[in-house]
């Protein structure tokens, strides 16, 4: 029924779920866990309707494995979760990554350490952006900050996928998966891959594998060089947002839920005629570092934010011009972020 | 002149690492040539498994996807999923499918996937170096055991082929062994079986084989081949656990 | 135009239905709108609670610290969210639970809503929720009564006549008590 209409008013877990479909997911393989489970029971209701496979697996470990199964065939498929069932899927994502199988992971996280709690959280950005498994491997990462982007960025994720042949991680938290908000449903543009490596059988052509094992004598060292190369082409993927950056004086950088509510708390700082600007990275790996750097030739105060102790300020910190002043502010899960609270923070390092 | 021996067109033509000895190139070859007879080299997806086994993609001349250790089962059923009309099967030793990937394959077992599972048991971990296996028997020296394996210490080794009959999505369940040529006969037949269920969509097809590793047993591989009759078969028993006749769920599949 | 609102009270009492209601109507009135539940412990035994934010511009913070406007159903929503609503805002009080002693909020303006009772002169004293959002249509402008009407029937997906005009009476009723205070 909400299909017909141009909107609806959905949560974030909702959006995800309904980008995927249209995107061409066919298969979904996932394990309950709060707060992400409306994407699996709207899979599990949709995706019969276009023909899809829809697999409540015993664990976290096996979503991701019959992931990895079925994207070797060349089909699209997502698995999705939320922190600690994401760590049981570090295994299945640096196989997927080192035999460069495509695949989207959503987390819509949870806070740790441990079970943790539900609430907000940014504390796996670090698990996220370096690999989170073994083995020196990437997967590219979009970071969506509303309704709208859940479904957008699912959609791309799919692309982004194959055209690197890499997993993408879709980052968000309890705010985005839980709040609702009119989405716009947009027709997905199909794009062509040539999926050349699929395994369909050896009709008609030489038998083909894929994997990960190299034991011979260098023969590594190609691959994680190639693997590398591969991650660095991901650059011209990058996509961050920006605000206020005209003549400010301060520039807050924080992703996801957190950037989210900073919108608010930067337009009350304009408000009061402070010159504060916002850069939020959409795509966490790679990192807007380039862009990061050419905004701190003209800015020399810098503000990373973020809901835990301090991860994404070491990509702001690595990205600045030296002599660049980065603070940071940090709110470890346990309570919703509220803009009133964020904008006195920005006020403490605003130079005077 | 008829030709009355030649390797499988399933296999490549190179010859196998394994030890001199080991089963695992016969039943390499007893499956292959099951393969051949139903002529799915074609059709055919293996997940491959972690273990001795790992380098099923030199061997077989069909599409290979890497599982990691014990998730064949569920790449398995990733795979089937999303190419039904494929013939999808695992091949897993006693460590990746009775110890690590218990989970999977119980699961995709009791989800009466439409999968085979060919499942190796010697008894102990090859490839690592001869440490206990799930399977390992009671009093059986490795180099995790150096007293003998003690159940109440290290438990009892797990019958699989037995232990998944009792799942209703299992369509044929078997242990065989390859020992002598008569099993050699039951063996292949048990395999075509395994296959069929596949075919059949009537669930999951599992055999399990007892396999020899003369190198961790330490023995030659004479005695290893006389340990299967004389200390595993009675442990082990031989025989068909579970025949499903007819689909495993009406309607489903 | 931008308004903000947090409606709470003990689960069951219906307070994340209206106002993913109100979320929805003011969708389908062109406004951006976020609807945010609250989960967690607190939906246990505590209270629940959603905050909603509507606006003709981009949307920052779905999650507000001083809402212009909150509707409180039960004594700990009051204690909880009552001093935090804005100088010049609106605070409706669950009358029919909290006694007017009870209410040791300054600033904003106050109303007890009878809920309860109204509900039941409208034919059900389980709409007392349906009662605030009617008072709150009576009380400000964020949408109208017939966008709500639609917006009933698109979440309830529900043609059941009946359960919308009791519904519907409901929110009238609360309306007309929203305007004059009776």
């Amino acid at each position: 029924m909400e299909k017909k209409r141009k909107k609806a008013l959905v949560k974030g877990n909702e959006a995800v779920a309904m980008g995927a479909i249209e995107a061409g997911c066919r298969f979904y393989f996932g394990y309950p866990i709060t707060p992400q489970n409306e994407i699996p029971e709207y899979m599990s209701a949709h995706l019969p309707e276009v023909g899809g496979t829809f697999i409540q697996a015993e664990s976290e470990i096996a979503s991701i494995n019959m992931l990895l199964g079925a994207c070797s065939t060349g089909a699209r498929a997502m698995t999705s979760s939320s922190s600690p069932g994401i760590s049981l899927k570090q295994e299945g994502l640096s196989y997927m990554a080192g035999s460069e199988i495509p695949g989207v992971v959503v987390n819509m996280s949870r806070s740790g350490p441990g079970l943790g709690g539900i609430s907000p959280s940014q504390g796996d950005y670090f698990q996220a952006t370096r690999g989170g498994g073994h083995g020196d491997y990437r997967v590219l990462v979009l970071a969506p900050d509303s309704v709208q982007e859940c479904y957008d960025l699912t959609m791309l994720a799919f692309d982004m996928s194959d055209k690197y042949t890499n997993p993408v991680l879709v980052l968000g938290d309890a705010m985005l998966g839980q709040m609702k908000e009119p989405l716009e449903f947009k027709k997905y543009q199909p794009k062509k891959f040539e999926k050349k490596w699929a395994l369909t059988g050896a009709k008609g052509r030489k038998a083909q594998f894929l994997k990960s094992l190299y034991l011979d004598d260098g023969e590594l060292t190609v691959h994680n060089w190639n693997l590398f190369a591969k991650y660095k082409r991901m650059k011209e993927d990058i996509r961050y947002e920006a605000l206020f950056l005209d003549e400010a004086r301060l520039v807050v950088v924080a992703f996801g839920s957190m950037a989210r509510v900073l919108k608010s708390s930067v337009k009350m700082a304009q408000d009061e005629g402070l010159k504060v600007g916002l850069i939020r990275p959409i795509t966490l790996f790679p990192y807007p570092a380039e862009f990061i750097r050419e905004t701190s030739l003209q800015v020399k105060n810098f503000l990373a934010m973020e809901l835990n102790t301090g991860q994404m300020v070491e990509d702001v910190r690595l990205s600045v011009e030296p002599g660049t002043q980065v603070d940071f502010f940090g709110l470890p899960p346990g309570s919703l972020p509220a803009p009133d609270v964020f904008l006195k923070e920005i006020k403490k390092v605003y130079p005077e | 002149m008829k030709q009355v021996f030649k390797r499988p067109d399933c296999l490549v033509d190179i010859p196998f690492h394994f030890c001199p000895g080991c089963h695992h190139g016969i039943i390499h070859r007893v499956v292959a040539e099951v393969l051949d007879e139903f002529n799915l080299r074609e059709k055919a997806i293996i997940a491959a498994s972690v273990g001795c086994s790992v380098f099923m993609y030199d061997y077989f001349d069909m599409d290979v996807i890497e599982a990691p250790h014990g998730r064949a089962a569920a790449v398995a059923t990733g795979v089937k999923r999303a190419r039904p009309d494929n013939f999808v099967f695992t091949y897993q030793g006693d460590g990746d499918l009775a110890a690590i990937g218990t989970a999977e394959i119980i699961h995709a077992a009791n989800r009466s996937e439409k999968v085979t599972v060919f499942f190796v048991n010697n008894t102990i971990y090859g490839m690592t170096g001869g440490q206990m296996a799930p399977t390992t028997m009671i009093g059986q020296l490795s180099t995790t055991t150096p007293r003998g394996r003690d159940p109440q210490e290290a438990g009892h080794p797990i019958h699989m082929a037995e232990l998944l009959a009792t799942l209703a999505g299992t369509a044929y369940s078997a242990r065989v062994a390859v020992n002598n040529v008569k099993n050699l006969m039951k063996a292949k037949k048990a395999t075509k079986q395994a296959v069929r269920a596949q075919l059949d969509k009537k669930g999951l097809g599992f055999v399990e084989y007892l396999s020899t590793c003369p190198t961790n047993w330490k023995m030659t591989p004479e005695k290893a081949n006389r340990r299967i009759a004389e200390e595993l078969i009675p442990i082990f028993p031989l025989g068909v656990f579970k025949e499903e006749q007819a689909p495993a769920e009406a309607g489903v599949g | 135009m931008y308004f903000d609102l947090i409606i709470a009270g003990f689960g069951g009492q219906g307070v994340m239905f209206i106002g993913n209601l109100l979320a929805h109507a003011a969708m389908l009135e062109d406004r951006k709108v976020t609807y945010m539940p609250v989960y967690g412990v607190e939906m246990r035994g505590g209270t629940a609670n959603c905050t909603i934010v509507v606006s003709d511009e981009d949307i920052g913070s779905p999650n507000i610290t001083n809402p212009i406007v909150s509707i409180v159903m039960n004594k700990p929503s009051l204690v909880k969210f009552g001093p935090r609503v804005k100088e010049d805002g609106l605070l409706l009080v669950n009358s029919s639970l909290i006694k007017p002693d009870e209410v040791e909020v300054k600033g904003p303006e106050i109303m007890m809503v009878p809920s309860i009772e109204l509900a039941a002169e409208a034919g059900n004293d389980r709409l007392a929720n349906m009662i605030f959002l009617g008072v709150l249509l009576g009380k400000t402008e964020v949408v109208s009564l017939e966008t709500l009407k639609q917006a009933l029937i698109e979440t309830s997906g529900s043609t059941n006549e009946e359960l919308l005009a009791i519904n519907t009476r409901a929110i009238e009723r609360g309306a007309a008590f929203g305007r004059t205070g009776s």
